[in-house]
């Protein structure tokens, strides 16, 4: 019987992968929520019209059910990650990536295509600085560095068509976890592959595994945790988008695993593509016979729902995402129990971040030994980063554990946008912190994070230029936790409203010197004395600014000055006297007549009077008025 | 006598438009179950039906669902995504996500709040238009700063970008009236 299931899925596979061969090219189109916000899903429709207009389109379905149908394949696709220079088009097999193209560039792509003429060249991504052109995407410096294989269908399959997930090894591991191996083996494995949990904290997977599987109950749940609350990181988004299936697929074999028979997803409330996406792949799973009831014929069954989150930032903790899911408030809850002894409704619950989910199949199909060859020794295998914030190419990218923050700032990254001076990146979104420039060459791990006061977090860098002011970077993080606190412990509801206020009024320019202090001290006490992680980690924001830019913090609270000139309260205005005429439309533009002066002499502000509105510094017809 | 019959066409007409009010709730709650669990999906759905959740109809779930009002309106008022006051037809959501927020989503925001004049901490407009909120990362942050307005999202937003589409959008209501 085991055979058979086996026979089954490379059944489908090889009849299907000889469909996919008789495919003359094939055109995707980046259809993740960054491209069809720039309009992908017209050029789709153009490049179908118009690959339609020559005959040659030909669907999947074709392909795969008439023997000797051929023709190019227009699909969509999930994210390929390079958002900033969206819609992205790519072709294969020849693997040309077009960028930023719009419904009019539709006939010349395709005109190039059929009769193999060299690429559109204006579409081919050009390097800012050398001018480099770059036909092949897999050369671009954005992707040259990187290592995609949580990410590796992102931007490739149709993440709509199960098929394309089977052809691609899809279900092999959920297959050979069934067939070939005991659930004591599956959690061994994934514990020898070094793989630890991409929410965050990092934990060994194979340890949680094992931990859920020696519980004895007969109801456990796995439970994915798409919640991604983290501003600034949307790989979790990405990989739910583009390639549901090897989510689906890894937590069914957590099911196998741990012996749990239910499964749920719960995602984010302002990601309603990637539900749609999951219910797609959830309903083909099940009429392929990969999911439900008896799955493959193994007697295993594995049911999964998905769970829409209602926006909630404490929700991503484990304890109050279950919370949620059970239709109560998302308020977390201490630990122990962990959710692995008492989860939802009380029963032994297996919580994976949605990442952490994506790189199991792999690991089962090609051995724990090349996951843990990959990376650094104590962080093994490759992480998602999202790069955002001033950085050349913003988007998303897969590096092996380990690279430094330079490879990844200013080679991935292409360095900052504007040729501004590299400042700080921010990483681990409001529970991580800054580095700085004496941390570009850190390596991206879990430990060597720790020890800069930092933490990989969901994987979020923000990249910030010469222009950000630490001092509002930081209140911003505190505005954020402030307001996603969820109220139940006394240190987090009232010490981040305090540590808040502080900041508010340093950047408001009514600081007090002895706030260093203050701050510090309270930044302490949440940090020790929180219930979840939220409170614990809320005040490495302040920390690391603290540490590494206490400079900028002192000029605010005790000269009352912005250095990046950011704070508008702590902004002041100066007349040039060698600039200034003497016309007097100033003072009679400032609204609280700040200004004064002679005619025809230069003019002089008053800073106590001055409000900072700038009104004057439009209406000077000689350019005499400066910030600063 | 008659003050009694008044009274019960009265009560009569009154059930009428009671039952016709809380129909569509009442065939949410039955296809999704009285299950504790169910109450956020139900609430997603209410809300999506009424554009915000109705007080009566808060009390009206947890009757229907066996559970305590307060513990409904715990859940209704924790949770963003829920309004217990209407919202307007056009809902603006500003991203105000670290990503968005280094690359400027304040002038945006500004630029959003004048345009449709709202002051201070109010949210909808008077006549219900508008609604503008600030949310935290829409997961478009290669695209930063993101306005998303009901469900369509629009990258790489400047004070005049966002004017324009507020023009296409009130330019197209023209046309449609
Ligand atoms: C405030 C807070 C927010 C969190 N948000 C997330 C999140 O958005 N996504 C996530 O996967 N884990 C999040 N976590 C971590 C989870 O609690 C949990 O550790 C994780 O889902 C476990 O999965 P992993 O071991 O695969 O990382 C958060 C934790 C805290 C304290
Ligand atoms: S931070 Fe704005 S979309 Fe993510």
């Amino acid at each position: 019987m085991n055979n058979q299931a086996k026979d089954r899925l490379l059944q489908w596979k090889e009849e299907w992968s000889k469909g996919f061969k008789r495919e003359k090219a094939r055109i995707l189109v980046c259809a993740g929520t960054g491209c069809v916000a720039n309009g992908s899903l017209d050029v789709y429709q153009a490049l179908k019209k118009e690959v339609e207009a020559r005959g040659e389109y030909i669907t999947v379905d074709l392909l795969l059910e008439e023997d000797e149908k051929t023709g190019v394949s227009v699909v969509k696709s999930g994210c390929h990650g390079f958002c900033e220079m969206g819609p992205l088009v790519r072709l294969e097999p020849s693997g040309v990536l077009y960028i930023k193209v719009k419904t009019e560039d539709a006939p010349e792509i395709v005109e190039a295509l059929l009769t193999n003429g060299k690429p559109v060249e204006r579409l081919l991504y050009r390097h800012p600085v050398t001018g480099e052109v770059y036909a092949e995407e897999q050369q671009i410096p954005f992707y040259h560095h990187q290592n995609r294989t949580a990410l590796a269908h992102c931007g490739v399959i149709d993440p709509e068509d199960i098929r394309e997930y089977i052809v691609d090894e899809g279900y092999q591991g959920l297959m050979r976890v069934l067939t070939e191996m005991t659930p004591e083996e599956v959690c061994q494995e994934i514990l020898a592959s070094g793989l630890r949990g991409r929410g965050g904290g990092g934990f060994p997977t194979g340890r949680k595994w094992e931990f859920t599987r020696i519980e004895k109950s007969v109801k456990k749940y796995v439970v994915c945790n798409g919640d991604e609350g983290d501003p600034g990181a949307f790989m979790d988004r990405s990989l739910m988008e583009g390639d549901p299936h090897k989510v689906l697929e890894g937590m069914a074999i957590a099911g196998y695993a741990i012996g749990a028979d239910e499964g749920y997803i719960y995602v984010r409330a302002e990601y309603p593509l990637a539900v749609k996406r999951l219910k797609v792949a959830i309903e083909s799973a099940k009429q392929y016979g990969l999911l439900g009831q008896n799955i493959l014929g193994t007697g295993f069954n594995f049911e999964v729902k998905i769970k829409e989150g209602a926006g909630a930032f404490v929700c991503g903790e484990e304890t109050a995402l279950l919370a949620s899911i059970e239709g109560k408030r998302g308020m977390p809850s201490p630990k122990p129990p962990f959710p692995a002894q008492s989860g939802l409704w009380g029963k032994p619950t297996l919580i994976n971040n949605v990442e952490t989910f994506a790189n199991v199949a792999k690991i089962i199909v090609k051995g724990a030994a090349w996951f843990k060859g990959q990376g650094t020794e104590k962080s093994s295998g490759t992480k998602t980063f999202a790069i955002t914030g001033q950085v050349a190419n913003t988007g998303l990218i897969e590096v092996p554990m380990g690279v430094t923050l330079r490879q990844v700032v200013f080679e991935i990254g292409g360095g900052l946008r504007g040729g501004k001076k590299f400042k700080a990146v921010q990483i681990g979104g409001p529970s991580g912190g800054c580095l700085t420039e004496e941390h570009l060459d850190l390596k991206l791990d879990y430990d060597s994070l720790l020890s800069a006061g930092a933490m990989i977090g969901s994987g979020g860098l923000v990249v910030m230029d010469e222009d950000t002011c630490m001092v509002e970077v930081a209140r911003f993080f505190m505005n954020f936790t402030q307001n996603e606190s969820c109220g139940k412990c006394v240190p987090c509801r009232e010490g981040t409203k305090r540590m808040l206020e502080i900041l508010q009024r340093a950047v408001d320019g009514e600081g007090r010197p002895d706030d260093v202090e203050l701050l510090q001290d309270l930044a302490e006490a949440v940090r020790d004395g929180s219930l979840c992680g939220l409170g614990k980690t809320a005040p490495n924001p302040v920390l690391t600014m603290l540490k590494y830019f206490k400079d900028e913090y002192i000029a605010h609270v005790v000269d009352k000055k912005c250095p990046a000139g950011v704070c508008s309260a702590l902004k002041g205005y100066q007349i040039d006297p060698d600039k200034c005429k003497g016309c007097s439309k100033c003072a009679r533009t400032c609204p609280v007549q700040a200004i004064s002066g002679e005619i025809k002499k230069p003019f002089t502000i008053d800073q106590e009077k001055c409000i900072k509105c700038g009104a004057c510094v439009s209406n000077c017809p000689f350019k005499a008025i400066k910030e600063g | 006598m008659k003050q009694e019959v008044l009274t019960e066409a009265m009560e009569g007409d009154r059930s009428i438009v009671y039952q016709r009010k809380f129909e569509k709730v009442n065939e949410i709650i039955n296809r999704l179950g009285k299950s504790r669990s169910a109450l956020i999906p139900i609430l997603q759905e209410v809300q999506e039906e009424y554009r915000y959740l109705p007080e009566e109809i808060l009390t009206y779930i947890a009757m229907a669902m066996g559970l305590a009002p307060a513990s409904v309106f715990g859940v209704a008022t924790f949770y963003a995504q829920f309004s217990l006051e209407p919202k307007g037809k056009y809902v603006i959501k500003i991203c105000d996500g670290t990503a968005c927020h280094v690359r400027g989503s304040d002038p945006v925001k500004e630029a959003i709040k004048k345009r449709v004049n709202l002051t201070g901490n109010k949210k909808t407009t008077e006549d219900l238009r508008y609604t503008v909120e600030t949310v935290s990362c829409l997961g478009a942050c290669g695209l930063a700063p993101v306005v998303m307005i009901n469900d369509q999202i629009y990258g790489q937003m400047t004070p005049e970008a966002i004017n324009v589409i507020l023009d296409q959008l009130e330019k197209g209501e023209a046309e449609d009236e």
